[in-house]
This record gives structure tokens, sequence and C-alpha cells, in this order.
């Protein structure tokens, strides 16, 4: 009774997920398994990311190293935010351009890694889920997910055939959210500016729930928009797709913790 | 000596211009129109010309190809303009060239010069410098009339008046044409347009000089170009005595069918048109027989800088072709404009020229205040990797420690947990129930310290409590000792927690 | 050093070469005297019929007005009437162009006729164009004395007669044209390629035509194809 080789799919959790929502890594995890892969976990810090972005390319190169070595078992490596994808599949080649030691394992690490929703659509060919949710929703296009992974149909795809989710298009979809990692720590009034804009095309939609693939820019958002009394919720498209909508949305306390 | 115009940039206090220009609502108001306008024109003319991504990739690689001969079409094109009876001057730095012009004006005795838009003359503080000098320039397009009468710097490099409302250019308009009827009615743009248009055109009849840079320079035929859709730029190089070309040396093209590439892609990118109104090939002299046009021509080829960019990292920004396209798609710039980049260029093009031309010492924070969208590189006529180049900026930044303490303290901080995953992980697992717990009544965090720059405007959420990793390890060791209990099937060890996760929850939070 | 040598100099030592070699020094020259063409919409490649048509087309895109006439003698009566249905004097100044001195100017009657370049005190001015582009609606005209470059910019209104014959499709067609003319490496002082009349953005983006130059443009094609 040999069974086939599964796909070996190692999970990059991403810091924010591991630290904040790690619900959303459950449902990324679900939703391989569901599409016939195994999912493992080894340890992880994050991308390097923060690092390569900031100028410290060498601290960037160690973290990167790290990762290549961590996730080369795999067949795959999926991860829940286009951000983070982007960093293996398009920076960690260039993070080692022209390293005869490296290049070959970045290049290796890049061409197997996806960001969730796009390997689920594009490699597994998943074109529906079994999910329900009553709920007006809109989806926002994360800068990383749109430019660098050519992410934009496969979710809204997929969010058509969860039974019960209405999705309204917000206007400028594909306009930035002002997040931008350290940027808005940084620039902490610029990046107010261009999430209230963001924050008006939610509200515009009148949808009452908040949906992306990029955790960064939903705290970013949702950060807002609870801070302006706005009533919509916000949650990782992972977890609508996954059926797994039982914790609380993002921002909002635990009915436990409200006791 | 240091440059004029590099020494009143104002991008080193860039963080106080942006908080200026958004409690800035007028300028909030005209930067709408902005982001309205340039983006929905630039799209549906693309949309109309099915070959232009091919257009764009060939522009590309017309302007590398260049590049990588400069030398080379440099000397071409001068000798074709020498051919043609024009005078080729070399200008190694700013001051060099405003010294060339004020002697081309001196020797032919001009009191008033004017000017088509020319971002080199802004770059090296060429009005001022000739105003100091005894001549008077004049600049004849429209929006860098209006700006030159509020004494500013353009906003943006092809509509300089960008950030300003009607109201605010009525009433310029009012404080300075004096001689006109005071009960004028200058409400709409088209008043407006026709005063400017009555007041400029005696100005362009009695010039002794025209000054114009070029938006490209043809090496083929010793030939300038310029776009522009006023006609302002032709009656400023075609009415005075003479008319002197200000350009970069990076602005050569090979030959024609180059130039119609880039035309193709030119006014598409910055205005959404298929082409400008007035696009202006200009060779030498007039000729003998030439009844008008100016009897000398000069062309002044700037340095400052390009021909070692060419050497590095920030080499493809010389592509640039200088459309604007990048500005009218950031959210940056949509947010704070042009002014808050504190110099000549603004913009995503800005942030990576003005720190090789300034230094990154004054520009840094220009390349900083990205979030990388990527939307820049997206319009870029000449795919130039802006946010890559950006992100170069910042490793020559953090190489020579210009970054501020606290924000390299802040990373070395992290970066020593992030390299040592294992540690991260326990010290993430303590943090995330820490907060967890101090967060589960609210669920989020209105104020956190060392967070503030987020708290300031948002809410933080609060993490749920135990981090994703602590909690797959658990899910682990319970299935394994579960598949030790239940000896007969069972699942496999490894690689399944997924499933796991359906019956998970984060501990403390009810089933 | 000059800055000439000084600035080449730099050039080729952030190049990494030195001026001399043989295979760059080909490639250019090679270029330049070959000049290929890059991509070349497939949009003006039409037949004459539809090129026309389509010239026409971009040219009102463009907020011209354009018309057909069969014949250059019927010129004057076109132009008459243009400037009579404009409330404009009718009276309009031209080059020493052939074909505009070869047309009878008197059919027009009371139309006075001013020779030579313009001062800025004519209201209208009639070129005649060395070709147009169907490709996107732009005349091509050179400098000289038959076509003065100040009757494109000074006057309020402009009008340009094109032959039919003269419509091509491209860009790179007009070029070749203008090569063919005046010979390699050679141009006239001025070429204006006009695309309309003249206009600006610059009042919030309010679009305003008739900004420095022409307020008006007006194309007479004449003949076939």
């Amino acid at each position: 009774m040999a069974e086939p080789m599964a796909t070996r799919v190692g999970l990059f959790v991403t810091c924010l997920v591991d630290l904040i929502r790690p619900s959303v890594g459950f449902a990324a995890a679900t939703l391989l398994v569901d599409a016939g892969c195994t999912v493992e976990v080894p340890p992880q810090s994050c991308c390097g990311q923060p690092a390569f972005n900031s100028g410290d390319r060498a601290t960037a190169r160690e973290i990167a190293a790290q990762v290549i070595v961590a996730f080369a078992p795999y067949d795959y490596v999926v991860a829940p935010s286009g951000s983070c994808a982007g960093m293996l599949k398009v920076h960690y080649p260039e993070l080692f351009r022209g390293d005869p030691n490296w290049q070959p394992h970045a290049d290796a690490l890049a061409e197997k890694s996806y960001e969730l929703v796009s390997f689920l659509v594009d490699v597994r060919g998943l074109d529906r889920v079994k999910a329900r949710l009553e709920a007006t929703a809109t989806y926002h296009d994360s800068c990383s997910s749109l430019r660098e992974l050519g992410v934009r149909d496969q979710p809204r795809r997929l969010l058509a055939t969860v039974e019960g989710l209405r999705l309204a298009e917000m206007r400028d979809t594909e306009v930035c959210c002002g997040f931008g990692g350290t940027f808005c720590v940084k620039y902490p009034e610029i990046s107010n500016a261009i999430v209230a804009k963001k924050a008006a095309a939610i509200a515009a939609t009148g949808a009452d729930l908040l949906l992306a693939g990029d955790l960064g820019c939903l705290m970013n958002m949702v950060g807002k928009l609870q801070r302006d009394g706005a009533k919509i919720e916000a949650r990782h498209v992972a977890e609508v797709l996954a059926g797994m909508t039982y914790e609380p949305a993002i921002g909002v306390p635990s009915r436990r913790g409200a006791a | 000596m240091v440059d004029l115009a590099a020494h009143m940039a104002t991008s080193p206090w860039f963080k106080d211009n942006a908080r200026t220009a958004l409690a800035d609502t007028e300028l909030q108001n005209a930067l709408k129109f902005v982001e309205a306008n340039f983006i929905a024109r630039r799209r549906e003319v693309a949309r109309q010309l099915p070959e232009f991504e091919l257009l764009r990739d060939s522009a590309r690689d017309i302007r590398d190809h260049t590049l990588a001969h400069l030398d080379l079409y440099l000397a071409a094109y001068e000798k074709r303009v020498v051919e043609h009876g024009g005078h080729v001057h070399y200008a190694v730095t700013g001051e060099d060239a405003q010294r060339i012009v004020l002697g081309i004006c001196r020797k032919l005795g001009a009191r008033t010069v004017t000017k088509g838009k020319s971002m080199v003359a802004e770059e090296i503080g060429l009005n001022d410098f000739l105003e100091a000098h005894g001549v008077t320039p004049i600049e004849t397009d429209l929006g860098e009339y209006i700006v030159q009468l509020r004494q500013e710097m353009p906003s943006h490099i092809i509509a300089p008046a960008v950030h300003l409302t009607k109201a605010q250019i009525e009433s310029e308009f009012r404080r300075v044409h004096t001689h006109l009827p005071r009960d004028r009615n200058l409400a709409e743009p088209t008043s407006l347009l026709a005063e400017a248009r009555s007041v400029l055109r005696e100005k362009f009849l009695t010039a002794d000089v025209g000054i114009t840079g070029a938006n490209f320079l043809v090496a083929e035929t010793g030939t300038s170009v310029i776009v522009t859709n006023e006609g302002n730029g032709d009656l400023t190089q075609t009415l005075p005595r003479a008319h002197i070309v200000l350009a970069s040396i990076e602005k050569l093209v090979p030959t024609l069918e180059d130039l119609s590439q880039l035309l193709r892609v030119l006014a598409r990118s910055a205005t959404g048109q298929e082409m400008s109104v007035y696009t202006t090939l200009s060779t030498g002299p007039r000729r003998p027989d030439d009844p008008d046009g100016p009897a000398e021509y000069h062309v002044v080829l700037l340095d400052n800088g390009r021909s070692s960019m060419l050497g590095g990292a920030f080499r493809d920004m010389l592509r640039c072709i200088r459309c604007g396209a990048c500005m009218n798609h950031c959210p940056i710039y949509h947010a704070v404009g042009g002014h808050a980049y504190g110099w000549v260029y603004p913009g995503p093009m800005g942030a990576v020229l003005t720190p090789s031309l300034i230094g990154i010492d004054r520009a840094g924070h220009l390349p900083n205040a990205s979030t990388f969208c990527g939307r820049c590189e997206e319009v870029c006529p000449v795919r130039i990797p802006l946010p890559r180049m950006m992100r170069a900026w910042r490793e020559r930044e953090f190489e020579q420690h210009l970054s501020p303490a606290t924000v390299r303290s802040g990373l070395a901080f992290w970066a020593f947990f992030a390299k040592r995953p294992r540690l991260y992980g326990i010290v993430t697992a303590a943090a995330a129930r820490l907060l967890g717990f101090a967060g589960r009544r609210w669920g989020r965090f209105a104020w956190l310290p060392l967070a503030s720059g987020w708290t300031r405007h948002r809410d933080f959420p609060a993490p749920q409590g135990a981090t994703f990793q602590a909690q797959w390890k658990s899910a682990e060791r319970e299935r394994l000792a579960r598949s030790h209990v239940s000896s007969a099937g069972g699942q496999s060890g490894k690689g399944t927690g997924g499933t796991g996760g359906r019956d998970r929850r984060a501990p403390g939070t009810p089933p | 050093m000059t800055p000439r040598q000084l600035i080449l100099a730099t050039i080729r030592r952030s190049l990494a070469v030195t001026g001399t070699e043989a295979t760059r020094g080909l490639e250019v020259a090679t270029r330049v005297v070959r000049h290929p063409p890059g991509v070349v919409p497939e949009r003006g490649q039409r037949l004459p019929a539809e090129r026309l048509d389509l010239f026409a087309r971009m040219v009102k895109a463009a907020a011209g007005t354009v018309e057909r006439t069969g014949d250059p003698t019927d010129i004057p009566a076109a132009v008459a009437a243009f400037l009579r249905a404009h409330n404009l004097p009718l009276a309009i100044r031209r080059g020493d162009d052939p074909l505009l001195s070869s047309v009878p100017w008197q059919r027009a009657g009371t139309l006075e006729i001013r020779r030579g370049a313009s001062d800025g005190n004519d209201l209208a001015a009639i070129s005649h164009a060395f070709a147009a582009v169907a490709e996107t609606g732009t005349l091509v005209l050179t400098s000289g004395p038959d076509n003065p470059t100040t009757l494109n910019f000074l006057p309020d209104v402009h009008i340009v007669v094109v032959s039919a014959s003269d419509v091509v499709s491209d860009f790179e067609t007009a070029m070749a044209r203008l090569r063919g003319r005046f010979g390699a490496g050679v141009m006239p002082r001025a070429v204006n390629m006009i695309t309309g009349p003249s206009r600006s953005a610059d009042i919030e983006q309010t679009l305003i035509l008739g900004a420095h130059g022409p307020r008006r443009l007006h194309v007479i094609v004449v003949g076939d194809p």
C-alpha cells in the first residue's frame, strides 16, 4: 500500500504571524494539507527584510543564509505573505548575486518559494474552497503580492467560491496602504496620511470585513480604522479560505479576555 | 565653492517639510488633482497602444546602449553641431555652466533672457545667478512663470505649479500684474492663461537671448529636441538673437529613429497625451536664407557628476527621460507634494538622483521616505529599478553610519535575535504571552512603549498570546505522544500539524 | 585638461574603456549610418486612403480641425471660409512656399496676403507642411523662407496645408524623408512636429487651448494619396 510521495511544504510562517496572529499560520497549514501537501515548520525567525530594507545587507545575508539552509529539504516554501514571499523569491537571488557559493542555493529557494494563495491556485490548481462565511468583504492588494509576485486574481477567484461571501471592490485597491515595513514608524505622519486615504476607500465599500494576504498591511489598516472608530473587521484571507474564522478578528479582544 | 542651488536644498529637513505639507489644506486640495488625473490618463493612453510595453523595452535598450557609448556619441553629436554652425561648450560643474551662459549673454549685451522650462537650469541655480549679474531671466512655461512670481521652486518636473490652486494663482497674478485693470475677471483658468499669454508675448518679442533645456540630443544630426504643449519653448528659441541649449550629457540619443522610439513613450508617460503639441528639432543657428531664427546657437553640455554615475550603482538612473510618471504614481508624493523633497527633483526619481548630486548626507531622507510599493518602477518608461536604487542609498547610509542612532541600535537589537532562531523563539514566545496578556481586555493597544510612531495614529493589535512556532511545537509533541499511545495506524508523525490546527486554539481561548 | 577632455576621460574611466576600441567605434558608426527603426506601431500602417482617415481622426482628437480638398486651387476659398467662420479679419501671412505661391489667391477676393516672417501682429498664418504623420495626427514643418518658423507660433490661428501624398504612416517614415531631402546627418534649422493647437494644463490640471502658440490649428489636406 505504498503512498505516492506527498508534496513537502516548508511553511514560512512570517514573524508577524508568528508573534501577533498564529491563527493565520494554522489556517495556512490547513489549506496546504487540504491541497494534498505535508506541512513542516522548521525553526525560523524572519526573512530578513527589515535588515535588507534598512541597508544592512550583511545581516540580511546572514538571515537569508539561515532560511536557505532551514528550508532546503522541502519541495516548496510557502508564506502567508506577499512581502515575505517576495523577499525569498525576488530579493534572495539579488542578495547573493555573484556569490558562487550561495547564488545557486538562493536561486533554488527562490524557484520553489510562493505566496500562499498563488501556491494553492497556480501550483496546486485549487479552484474552490469549502468555506462558508456570511459577510461583505473587500480585498486589499499588498504591493509585494501585486507587483513582485503577480498575485491579484488568485485570491479573488477563491473568495468567489466562499459560500455567502460577497466581494465589494474598493477603489484604488492597488494603491499602497502606507505600511512599508519600517516606513510607518520612520515617517509616521506620511504613513498616516496614506492609510487615511486607504481607510476612506475601505469605508466607502460598505464592507464589514477587510481581507488581505499580508498581516503587516492588515495591522496598519485595521489599526487606523479602529482608531477612527470604524466598525469593520479585518482578517487574513487565509483564515476565510480555510473556514477558520472562530478567532476574534484582528485587534478584537477574545471573549475570555473581555470577561 | 559649493553650488548656490545645492546649498539651498532643504532636503535635510524633509520631515519638517512633510509635516508642513500635510497640514497645508490648499496643497492637499491641489494634490488630489495629481492623483486623479495623471494616473488615469496614462493608463488610458497606454491601453490604446498595443505596442506600449515593447516600446518601453526599446526605450530602455536605446538609453542603455547610448550610456555604454556616451563618450563616442557626445563626440559625434558635437561634430554635427559644429558642422551646422553651432557652438558646443562643456561644463564640468554647475558653476562652469553658469559662467558659460553668462559669458554668452554678456558678449551679446543681453539684458533680458526668456527661458523655456529646464530642470538643469534649476539644478545649477541659473536664474538667481543671472539676476545677481544683471541679466533678467523670465520663465515662459506657464507653470514656471507662476512659481517664479512666487519665488518658489517647481514642485514637479513637468507640471511646475501642480501644488497650487486656481485661487492661489489668481492672487499671484493680481499681486504682480499691476499694469492690468484691477477689475478684470481672473476667476477662470482661461482668463488666467490669457493674461499670462499677453504679458509673456511682449517678453518673447523683446528678449535678447533665449535659453531652453533639451529633452534629447540627437547624435546623428547634432539636433536638440524640446517637447512642450504651450509653444513657449519655440518662441524662446526662435525670436531672440541667440539660443542657448542647456543640457546634461546623458540626454544623448543616437539617431532620429531612436528619438522616435523615445518620443512615443515620453508624452504618454508624462501627461497621457500621445504627442505633446510641439516637438521641435533644432539644429544650429539660422541659415543664410532663413527669415527667422537665432543668429547664434550654443549648446552647454553639463556633467555635474553624471560621468561618475556611469561607473556606479546608480548608472541606470541616467536612463531617466524626465517624464514625471514616477512621482505621478507615488503615494508619498501624493501625500506631501514636491517641495517637501527640498530640491529640484522630487518624487522617486528625485529620491534616487538628488543624493548623487548633492550628497547622501544631505539628501538622506529622500530614499528612506518610501514604502517600496513599486508603482514608480511599474510605470517608468525606461524601466529604472527605482526601489532597488533607493535601497542602494540606504545601504550606503548604513555603511557610513548616517542613519539615526536609535534606528541602528533598534535594528542591531532585533538582528541579534533574528540571527538566532531558537533564542528568537524563546524571546518572542515570552513577548507574545506578555503582550497578549496585557492586551486581552481590549484586543489592542492605543499606546505601546517604543512604538509611539505607530500608536500616535493607529491602534496596535494585541498578540493572540502564544507564538505560532510555540503552538506548533506543542502540537507536534502531542501528536507524537498520541501516535505512540495508539500503536495501530494513526497519523504519521511529521507534517500533519495543519489538520491539528483545525482543532487548535491559542492557549486560553475557549473552544 | 580642458573641460571636454575631463568629461570624456571621466566617462571612459567609468565605463572602463580607452575610447579607442575598434568594436565600440564600429557599433556607434554602424548605428548612426544604419539608423535601425525600433518598434513601429501597427496603428499607422494603413493603405493610403485609410491612412488619411486615421490622420484626420488623430488631428481632431488633438483638438485640431481638418478638411480635404481635391485641388490646390480650392485653398483660397477654404482659407477665406475658415477665417470668416471664426470672425477673423480676412488677412493671412505666408512664406515663399512654391505650392502656396502657385495658388490663385486672387480668387478669394478681399483676402489680404502678407509675405515673410511674422512680427507678432498677424492673427492668421498659413504654412505648407513637409509631411504629416498619420499615427498621431502630427504635422512636420521645416524652417526656411518657404515656411518661416514664426508663422507656426505667433499668430492666433495657424492653417497648415499638406499634400495627401505627404501624409505618412509613422515617425520613422517622416524621419527617412527628412534624411532624403536634406542628406544624411543634415537638418534644417528647425523641424517643428506639431500636434494640435497650443495648450496648457498648468492651472488645476484644466486643459486650456491657446497658451503661447496658436489657439486654433486647421489642416487642409490637398489632393489624392
